[in-house]
């Protein structure tokens, strides 16, 4: 299993170096020059180019891949053209509001969208079946920008429930030790701050929450109908186990595989950051900041986020693998097998 | 008596018709008693197994008729007293050993679940019974078996774990759904075997579904004929081995192999096909692939009728025409 392990992290380098490599050019080939959108429309042709200079982008393209990659390989991975500060500090004050934003809608996703699933099967083509269904079909189609507007108006505007946008009210805001403001409020002892993090939370989390959770409960239903026609759910029911146990004891730890898999997936790409949701409610989130970045042609912090997401993934897939084999006993990651 | 199946009927409606899949049975098993149900596929017999177990699933459906068990009727008893019954007094063995067993449960977990939920025993009582019952239907080592998952297992051997699940809790009556079919033969009589003695040991009564005559013969004390959901004939083993009344049945016998045998003849075979179940004959369902068929076959269906013990449902033996066996 450790094996197992280590060979899939080493297989990370591979797949960094080719992102890399697609990232760094896509930058620099399609992207407008940075230097007039950093030092302004008015700047002059020398300081231009004293600050491509400086930034090393008069270099052949290799030699800055080359610059690039050395100074990656010591954690340095450069530093924002705006900001001045290094790519990974930038990175990581906006990173733990994108976790912790993606945690609580995968959680929620996960958990109506199996229960949604788990009824919908039992209860195949009943009112609730097609009501779950006309949820979840909504839930895909529906864009998420819109049903958070939707959310805001109606939670927010109209009835002063939540709030519409921000992680915390800034008075509130407790100490920066995660990052995480759930965890931090807690560890502060700072029960207000905890319970506005949470109010915060919630409509960005459920417009986040709606699409994962659609299709969570699609494959839920799914894999759930194909397993309740399986062989050993008649042989649980005939040794007179109650209905409720052979769903969820024989039949969901079978069906569960599918799902594991989507949640995996599902998690990566929302830790990638949700653009369009983070907009929104101006939630101070990687997604957002990137495609400011991307807008503004900071180079560095583009790859920085990229490789991140890249890493973020593969490692997604890995503990999906892992998770597989502790629920099915037949999947076995031994020497021999890899 | 201890089960009693009166006029049991079992409908499928489909989109394209309504089949009957077991048109108006009665049969009765007694304590201790090995009762064969042998037919084709198709011919009803699991339908039969699945009623009295109340495991149909939909759009399977128990139309008609009663099943009684001691005295019983399971049609008036609630969804948990069913459970109750179910693993606990009527047990059941399916044909597919190798997806029968839940794939990421533990043996010994599966045969405690039924053992902790009907015996109400503590996990460690639970265990050692169901270390005990491993031992009795021929698992070696059982006490490390039991910590196996399925796939660990081979067919055989899974086949043993279905067999030591239904008999976990003592049943009275164990419904075992071709045990054998999947397995190769010497495993084959190891099982049917192992059936025979819990059947001694334990006085339990055995319903026994099979389509091998060899089976049959070997273990069964009373047998069931069945085609097209309807039983042909029924006789005990003996007479029916010896005296088959029914063109059935002795097709059917006359298609087994007989190694002593010696001439170049080539092995009978009953013609044709069993109809489509939405598309039955008018009469006598076999009528179509009968070598006897007469006009009355295609136009009547026969009654079944008792003659001295032994039950047979055709135009040749009955009793208003003055007709007899005709070999």
């Amino acid at each position: 299993m450790l094996r197992y392990i280590i060979k899939r992290l080493l297989m990370l380098i591979p797949v960094l170096l080719g992102v890399s490599i697609i990232v760094f050019l896509i930058m620099r080939v399609f992207s407008p020059d940075p230097a007039p959108i950093v030092l302004g429309q008015h700047a002059t042709q020398q300081a231009v180019a004293a600050w491509r200079q400086v930034n090393g982008l008069n270099d052949p393209i290799y030699l800055q891949y080359y610059h690039y990659l050395t100074g990656a390989l010591t954690g340095n991975l450069g530093t924002s053209y705006y900001t001045k500060l290094p790519v990974v500090k930038e990175i990581m004050s906006r990173f733990p509001a994108t976790i912790e934003l993606a945690i609580v809608a995968i959680i929620l996703a996960s958990f109506f969208g199996i229960v949604i699933g788990v009824i919908s099967a039992v209860k195949k083509n009943s009112i609730f079946d097609n009501a779950g269904m006309f949820i979840a079909l909504i839930g895909v189609s529906m864009p998420i920008f819109w049903l958070g507007i939707l959310l805001i108006i109606l939670f927010s505007g109209a009835l002063h429930w939540l709030p519409s946008n921000g992680r915390i009210n800034p008075l509130l805001e407790p100490a920066h030790i995660t990052g995480f403001f759930l965890i931090d409020s807690l560890m502060a002892g700072n029960m207000d701050a905890f319970f506005d993090a949470l109010r915060h939370l919630i409509l960005p989390a459920s417009a986040l929450a709606m699409y994962s959770m659609a299709i969570i409960t699609r494959m839920t239903r799914s894999s759930m109908l194909d397993t309740l026609q399986q062989d050993f759910i008649r042989t649980a029911r005939a040794k007179g186990v109650p209905e409720g146990k052979v769903v969820r004891k024989h039949a969901l730890r079978n069906g569960l595989i599918p799902i594991v898999t989507v949640i995996g997936l599902q998690l990566g790409s929302l830790l990638g950051g949700a653009v369009l949701t983070e907009t929104v409610f101006s939630w101070p989130g990687i997604g957002a900041y990137t495609v400011e970045c991307i807008l503004k042609s900071d180079f560095p912090v583009v790859q920085g986020v990229v490789l991140l997401v890249a890493t973020i993934y593969v490692l997604m897939n890995l503990i999906v693998d892992l998770i597989y084999a502790f629920l099915d006993p037949r999947i076995k990651y031994s020497k021999k097998e890899v | 008596m201890l089960l009693e199946v009166k006029n049991l009927t079992t409908e499928f409606k489909l989109k394209r018709g309504i089949v009957k899949a077991v048109d108006d049975i009665s049969f009765t098993i007694d304590k201790g008693e090995i009762l064969a149900i042998v037919g084709e596929s198709g011919s009803g017999k699991s339908v039969t197994s699945l009623s009295i177990m109340g495991l149909l699933q939909k759009p399977g459906k128990v139309t008609g008729g009663q099943i009684f068990y001691k005295s019983q009727d399971l049609s008036t008893l609630s969804k948990k007293e069913l459970q109750k019954l179910r693993g606990n007094q009527i047990s059941m063995i399916f044909q597919e050993p190798m997806t029968s067993l839940n794939p990421v449960w533990r043996i010994k977990d599966q045969i405690m679940e039924s053992i902790m939920l009907h015996m109400k025993l503590s996990k460690k009582d639970a265990l050692a019974r169901t270390i005990e019952i491993l031992e009795t239907v021929g698992i070696p080592s059982a006490a490390q078996r039991a910590n196996d998952y399925p796939h660990q297992m081979s067919g055989g051997m899974r086949q043993r774990v279905m067999t030591a699940m239904a008999l976990a809790c003592n049943p009275e009556l164990l419904i075992a759904d071709e045990p054998t079919t999947a397995l190769d033969v010497t495993i084959q009589a190891q099982i049917l075997e192992l059936l025979y003695r819990m059947r001694e040991k334990f006085h339990m009564a055995v319903m026994l579904i099979t389509h091998d005559l060899g089976v049959v013969s070997e273990a069964a004390d009373r047998v069931i004929v069945m085609y097209c959901g309807k039983i042909m004939e029924e006789a005990d083993v003996r007479t029916l081995f010896n005296n088959p009344m029914h063109p059935y049945t002795i097709g059917l016998l006359k298609s087994i192999p007989q190694i002593d045998n010696d001439s170049d003849e080539r092995l009978y075979m009953i013609k044709g096909m069993v109809p489509n179940p939405l598309n039955m004959p008018k009469g006598c369902p076999f009528s179509d692939r009968c070598e006897q068929s007469m006009e009355r076959c295609t136009q009547e269906m026969p009654q079944l009728q008792d003659i001295d013990g032994h039950k047979v449902r055709c135009f040749l033996h009955d009793a208003k025409e003055g007709g007899s066996a005709k070999q």
